[in-house]
């Protein structure tokens, strides 16, 4: 069964520096960070000290308020430092990672097995943290069951990996961890795709999405908003599709193998092209040996030029993310910046603006913010790229006025913060929405829960 | 790089200090900030609110400069110095260096009260509350001298400037907080303030005012009488004006609210930069348009007759409201004000249209004031919020809906 989804409204920004579809082996860092920050609202019960040799798949530390949710180590190696933060917040633990690597056994799983059993394995083998809930976009709660389970193999993000590359051969991994996922749910597993050659087009135990469009098509919230909109009460769960093969591995091998391809793109890369690496390891080997210049003024990121998280130099791949972004730094002042004609940066006015004339030119934007800081002024402008069926600004509001009824009422459950990231983006005033949407879902997580 | 450093540095080194919006407002207008994103999208896209406000600046000017020639030309037409143009928008008697030169002399004025005035309370409150100084006053200031009759006193205009940017603006929190069109609200304290000043036959041609008064001391001239057309029709009396002039806008009437043409053309500019709302454009046309048919309607089925006070704006072809008082300018520039505007994509249809409507309504029910845009305009921004509400309230509506079919 297929069922389509084309939206309209959205922007494809279209930047410089996409990934070339070529693999190339990492060299493997020696070291690896988890930090608790990537697992949102987690409050971390450390397990392992300082000094403690791990196995990959070792329990690094669990949830405090949900002590099932385990999270585990993706190599090898010994606690080297525990960072903290003010008080005594664990920040990032980091691992010496040894030479050959060995991996902790969980042993082969029976597929067959029912929804009580597979939600323990995936619970002891630290995959669960993968699975992510709406509402509030955390970790899903696992005493809970869900409407529906969504997964997009569509990444429609600027400068994202290529899904349909990255998960290539990937098929019987992907294939065990979806009809593992499909005996946890009530509903279905929905699954967006954005081609025929997608190797999650013939998934069986889901449902098959054909997906196209502007971004954000590919993100998981515009499908959920289209196929089974989150209620009041209700719960969906949301799995990257480049996660599932970990999980799929786990339970056809037993072994936690952490390895992902991650696209290292961007306009500062002088040959942007994928990465075969693992989850938590250094980026600096990654982005200096191969391409970035190093004493260049260039921001390294996390994840895609919308949504990710900054790096430092030293800093470590994040948790659920496939792409490594460098862009250039834009702290400079430009001359007339605010009213000369505009060629080279992207826009969706024509206000002596001109990246509607070349929509097929690439751009190579910096992190300027092209102005400053400003109330809601304009009206109208989101919602020409906001494919959600609900009112971006009124929503946004609601969150900077704290009124939880309202937020409800707008259509909280159904967001994350990425849904915001192009209103965010074309904000004449510049507000932070991804940041506004984060703290109006925590509000409602610690008031509704 | 020596201004580009030196201002930075001195930026740097006062910091802290209670002036540096004052200071950042000149910096910022000269070089866009190196202010770089940090969490959320690390790219941001090109347009900022400067950038956006003064697109609707480069609309407004050829509008301000044609006034300058119109307030020349109406003077000298009624101080007897040149026949009346013929050939309209082309006439080589309208385009020359001495109206234009004499409208200068009187718009320039104006548009320096204003801006002085205006900023001078806006970096005020800037450096009062600690924030940078918004860019909302940018457009603010370009319209005032635009809605005003030619002669306004300044001393006036400075007042009302004071008056509509406090209680009009910063009252509520600066711009994008405020509920009235400033520049409306400012219009509205000189109407209410000075309404000798405001409406009348005198104020609309520069010198009329001051003629009568040397006649009232005893000097034996010819008095002028300039009224705009809707004046004439509020009276009864036959319009003097072609349509085509009407629509050039070579007639009396606010300094730049005349030229239906170049209002048409930066309505257009403004529609195809994506700054303006055409929604609210063309609703507010076709509610005009409603009423004035609507009246058209009662004139032609006999229930009002030639005496009546109303007839002579009742009986005028519904398509001419377009065309003459403020309401074009008022729709393009003043209704679109995003801020005090409906804010949902339904609403704005809703808050066009009745703009549109309760204009020609108070248009042609107030043959005192006829001119009802900037009533309508400020009664409808009273009134956006409670349309969007509704319009919010349909979408929640359907959300519950949803769940019930659900639960069902």
């Amino acid at each position: 069964m297929s069922k389509d989804i084309k939206i309209k409204k959205g922007l494809d920004i279209k930047l410089v520096g996409e990934a070339e579809k070529s693999v190339e082996q990492a060299i493997i860092s020696n070291f690896c960070t988890i930090r608790p920050e990537d697992f949102h609202s987690v409050i971390p019960k450390l397990i392992a000290k300082e000094g403690a040799t791990l196995k990959a798949g070792d329990v690094i530390f669990y949830d405090k308020s949900n002590e099932d949710v385990k999270f585990v180590s993706p190599v090898s190696g010994t606690v080297i430092e525990v960072l903290r933060g003010p008080k005594r917040r664990i920040d990032a633990v980091k691992i010496q990672a040894d030479k050959p690597q060995s991996y902790k056994d969980f042993g082969k799983f029976n597929t067959s097995s029912d929804a009580k059993t597979t939600k323990a394995h995936l619970l002891a083998s630290g995959c669960w943290p993968f699975i992510k809930q709406r509402p509030y976009d955390v970790i899903a709660n696992p005493e809970k069951s869900p409407k529906s389970i969504f997964i997009s193999g569509y990444a429609t993000a600027p400068l994202t990996a290529d899904l349909d590359f990255v998960l290539q051969g990937k098929e019987a991994e992907l294939q065990a961890a979806v009809s593992a996922l499909s005996k946890l749910t009530e509903g279905q597993v929905h699954i967006g795709v954005g081609s025929k050659n997608s190797p999650l087009a013939n998934m069986s135990d889901a449902t098959i999405h054909n997906v196209s469009g502007p971004h954000p098509a590919g993100n998981v919230g515009t499908h959920i908003n289209r196929i089974d909109p989150v209620n009041k009460g209700e719960v969906v769960w949301t799995v990257n599709a480049q996660d599932l093969v970990v999980i799929g591995e786990l339970l056809l091998t037993g072994k936690f193998n952490a390895e992902r391809i991650v696209a290292l793109a961007g306009s500062s890369v002088k040959k942007p092209r994928y990465f075969k690496t693992l989850i938590g390891s250094e980026v600096a080997t990654m982005v200096y040996d191969n391409g970035v210049d190093k004493d260049g003024n260039d921001r390294i990121i996390s994840g895609n030029v919308l949504s990710g998280k900054q790096l430092k130099p030293d800093g470590s791949l994040g948790y659920y993310d496939n792409v490594i972004s460098v862009i250039p730094e834009g702290d400079d002042y430009e001359l007339f910046g605010w009213n000369k004609p505009v060629f080279n940066k992207i826009s969706t006015s024509r206000a002596l603006t001109f990246s509607w004339l070349t929509p097929k030119k690439k751009f190579a934007l910096n992190t300027n913010t092209n102005g400053e800081h400003r109330a809601f002024v304009v009206t109208g402008s989101y919602e020409k790229v906001f494919p959600l069926d609900m009112y971006p600004m009124q929503l946004l509001k609601a969150c900077m006025y704290e009124d939880l009824d309202e937020m409800e009422a707008l259509g909280m459950y159904e967001v994350a913060p990425e849904d915001f990231a192009l209103t965010e983006f074309i904000c004449v005033s510049k507000q932070p929405h991804q940041d506004i949407i984060r703290k109006g879902l925590d509000l409602m997580l610690k008031e509704i829960g | 790089m020596g201004l580009k450093s030196s201002l930075h540095n001195f930026r740097q080194k006062n910091k802290d200090k209670k002036w540096l919006p004052a200071f950042s407002a000149i910096h910022t207008f000269l070089f866009l900030p190196n202010e770089t994103t940090h969490n959320g999208t690390h790219i941001k896209a090109a347009d900022d609110l400067k950038r956006t406000m003064n697109t609707v600046i480069m609309a407004m000017v050829p509008c301000l400069i044609f006034g300058m020639y119109n307030a020349g030309y109406q003077h000298h037409l009624a101080f007897g110095d040149i026949q009346a143009a013929t050939g309209g928008f082309l006439s080589s008697a309208f385009w020359t260096i001495d109206n234009l030169l004499v409208g200068f002399w009187k718009v320039i004025p104006l548009v320096i009260v204003s801006y002085g005035v205006g900023l001078a309370i806006e970096i005020f409150f800037a450096m009062k509350n600690s924030h940078e100084v918004e860019e909302g006053y940018l457009v603010t200031g370009m319209l005032v001298p635009l809605i005003v009759p030619i002669d306004t006193p300044l001393w006036m205009l400075a007042v009302a400037v004071a008056f509509g940017v406090v209680i009009g603006k910063e009252v509520f929190g600066g711009t994008g907080m405020n509920i009235l069109n400033p520049a409306l609200t400012i219009r509205a304290f000189l109407f209410f303030a000075y309404p000798t000043w405001m409406s009348g036959d005198k104020v609309w041609v520069h010198g009329a005012v001051e003629r009568d008064q040397m006649i009232a001391a005893g000097e034996n001239l010819d008095a002028i009488s300039g009224e705009t057309i809707l004046g004439t029709l509020a009276q009864g009396k036959d319009v003097g004006y072609e349509v085509m002039d009407m629509f050039y806008g070579i007639i009396p009437g606010s300094v730049g609210e005349t030229s239906t043409l170049l209002i048409l053309l930066a309505g257009l500019f403004l529609i195809f930069t994506k700054i303006g709302s055409w929604r609210i454009m063309l609703s507010s046309a076709i509610g005009a348009l409603v009423m004035g048919l609507i009246f058209n309607g009662v004139v032609s089925s006999g229930w009002i007759t030639e005496s009546s006070k109303f007839y002579g704006l009742m009986s005028t072809e519904f398509w001419h409201h377009l065309l003459i008082g403020g309401f074009a300018f008022g729709t393009v520039f003043m209704a679109t004000d995003p801020v005090t505007a409906s804010q949902t994509n339904k609403g704005k249809w809703i808050y066009g249209f009745l703009i549109g409507f309760i204009s020609i309504m108070i248009r042609v029910f107030n043959p005192a004031y006829p001119e009802g845009v900037m009533l309508a305009i400020l009664l409808m921004n009273v009134f956006a919020p409670t349309i969007d509400h509704y319009v919010v309230q349909g979408n929640v509506k359907k959300r519950m809906k949803r769940l019930k079919v659900k639960t069902a």
